[in-house]
């Protein structure tokens, strides 16, 4: 339990909180980084390790912009707070195509023409992502329902529910 | 956000130790609504102690034939778990209801039961909120309060829980586990949120440096006659006006076993056990449904702007009530109301 000594080795009366000592494995690759407690998910990939595909619109957990997989499970990165992912896989926009190939949502959003400003299209990526991998969207509506979590005010949403619809086949 | 230490806790009795040794520390497990409250600078705790690690992640069979849910088991999990999809899905519909995908895949089942309101008061730390601080006042009683309360509010306070599935939880009578520092004990899911009353601070029942382990299910779980009917500004992902969880058991066309709590309309999930006695022993018709909503809504008031959830709730409980009779439960993907 490395990261448990880690932690309780902080725990100790320490004036001034310090940064932890985390790994993330991220698209692959594993990455160590130092982050304070208060640091997000969000935070860590934007500003620690340059992966600005993720973005950050409410930073409350209410537009679904910076939905990322963790574990395979997507999530509101802006609401998860960095030191508590220790350990875990974390899939970004950035970690999705192949060989330079697209993923085939990717290629979907681009043949439905699903995104205007797309500044929330990599949120909705994910989250599709997630929805595709958890089966339980069969119809438009279910689809619509279960990617509510994601709001795109350009309302480019008829081509996104169109996208994941090409991309589960 | 403050600054704040983090500690994670290695097992209960260690995260019972951790809180009861640190008065402004907090214990954090999803997140979802701690992290945001931070954010906003309405909670400033000096340390988290991290449970999320923690073996509470299970869903287990009882030996009276009920289940106990970790405190740990995310939102999402629970509402796919078979046994919860086939024994009580009047609980997986209020679960499916609530928030979004990502949040319910965050969020824990004991942190469900303990976010906080989102009165936007409460949230608005440059405006008075008794909930936020104590004697401060309440700001919503006079201003912005079409989402508010219309049962047991008080001078103090106006704000509603928030949660859908504890909805659920006190229409299936579930108990809540709990430790502290005094040992073990389970709470009764009615008397674990309480009313404002005079100090709207609390919202539980809960003592300082208990912690939520678990929530049991009895048996009975009306997975043929129920509904969780949620009414709300749009669709999907929004916080209800009002809700309704009504379950029904049938003997023929007469009503054996009743339940029904609200969402939306007060401090902690409303269930009304007049009315339920009222239904049982009746014809399942529109004419005791109406008699049972007009019960529960016996003392409701209404404020500037949100008098129409009176009318909202009678109709939406009629509604609910058809609609488990039937055996015909709300949709939460196809949102039309039948």
């Amino acid at each position: 339990m490395a990261r448990n000594a880690r932690v309780s080795q902080l725990s100790e009366a320490i004036p001034v909180p310090g940064k932890i000592a985390i790994t993330l494995v991220v698209n692959g690759v594993e990455r160590q980084l130092d982050v304070a407690p208060w640091t997000t998910l969000l935070d860590a990939l934007r500003d620690h390790l340059d992966l600005t595909g993720t973005k950050k619109g409410c930073d409350h957990g209410q537009c679904g912009a910076c939905t990322v997989l963790v574990d395979g499970r997507r999530i509101n990165s802006c609401l998860a707070l960095a030191v508590m992912k220790d350990g875990t896989h974390v899939t970004t926009i950035e970690g999705l195509e192949e060989n330079g190939v697209l993923h085939p949502l990717q290629q979907a959003f681009i043949d439905h023409d699903a995104f205007q400003c797309g500044y929330c299209t990599s949120g909705q990526i994910c989250s599709a992502v997630g929805l595709i991998a958890e089966g339980r969207a069969k119809s438009a509506d279910e689809i619509r329902e279960l990617m509510s979590g994601n709001i795109c005010r350009c309302g480019a949403y008829p081509n996104i529910v169109a996208a994941i619809q090409q991309a589960m086949g | 956000m403050i600054n704040f230490q983090y500690t994670r806790a290695s097992n209960v009795a260690d995260a019972v130790r951790q809180i009861a040794a640190n008065p402004t520390a907090k214990f954090i497990a999803g997140g979802t609504n701690l992290v945001d409250l931070m954010k906003m600078d309405v909670e400033r705790p000096s340390r988290l102690i991290d449970i999320s690690q923690l073996p509470l992640k299970t869903v287990d069979e009882t030996a009276d034939g009920g289940l106990r849910i970790g405190a740990l088991v995310p939102n999402s999990d629970l509402a796919y778990h078979p046994l919860i999809e086939q024994r009580y899905p009047l609980l997986a519909s209020a679960i499916l209801a609530g928030a979004s995908a990502q949040l319910r895949n965050m969020a824990s089942t004991g942190g469900n039961l303990l976010q906080r309101t989102r009165c936007a008061y409460f949230y608005d730390t440059a405006t008075p909120c008794n909930k936020r601080q104590p004697g401060s006042g309440c700001s919503a009683i006079e201003g912005l309060n079409r989402g508010h309360a219309i049962l047991g509010t008080s001078e103090a306070c106006i704000a509603t829980h928030p949660s859908d599935m504890c909805v659920a939880l006190a229409a299936l009578d579930a108990k809540v586990h709990v430790t502290g520092p005094s040992g073990d004990r389970a709470i009764a899911m009615s008397d674990f949120h309480r009313l404002p009353g005079t100090t709207p601070q609390l919202d539980t029942n809960l003592n300082p440096n208990e912690m939520v382990t678990a929530v049991e299910l009895p048996p009975r779980g009306f997975a043929t006659n129920y509904t969780y009917l949620k009414i709300r500004d749009r669709l999907s992902y929004a916080f209800a006006l009002v809700s309704i969880a009504a379950a029904l058991e049938l003997e023929g066309g007469t009503i054996k076993e009743a339940r029904l709590a609200l969402g939306g309309v007060a401090h902690k999930p409303w269930r009304d056990v007049a009315a339920e006695a009222a239904l049982r022993g009746q014809a399942a018709n529109q004419a005791a449904f109406v008699h049972a909503a007009n019960l529960l809504l016996r003392d409701a008031r209404g404020y500037a702007h949100n008098s129409f959830k009176i009318e909202l709730a009678r109709r939406g409980i009629v509604r609910a009530l058809t609609q488990a009779a039937r055996g015909t439960p709300q949709s939460q993907s196809n949102k039309k109301v039948l």
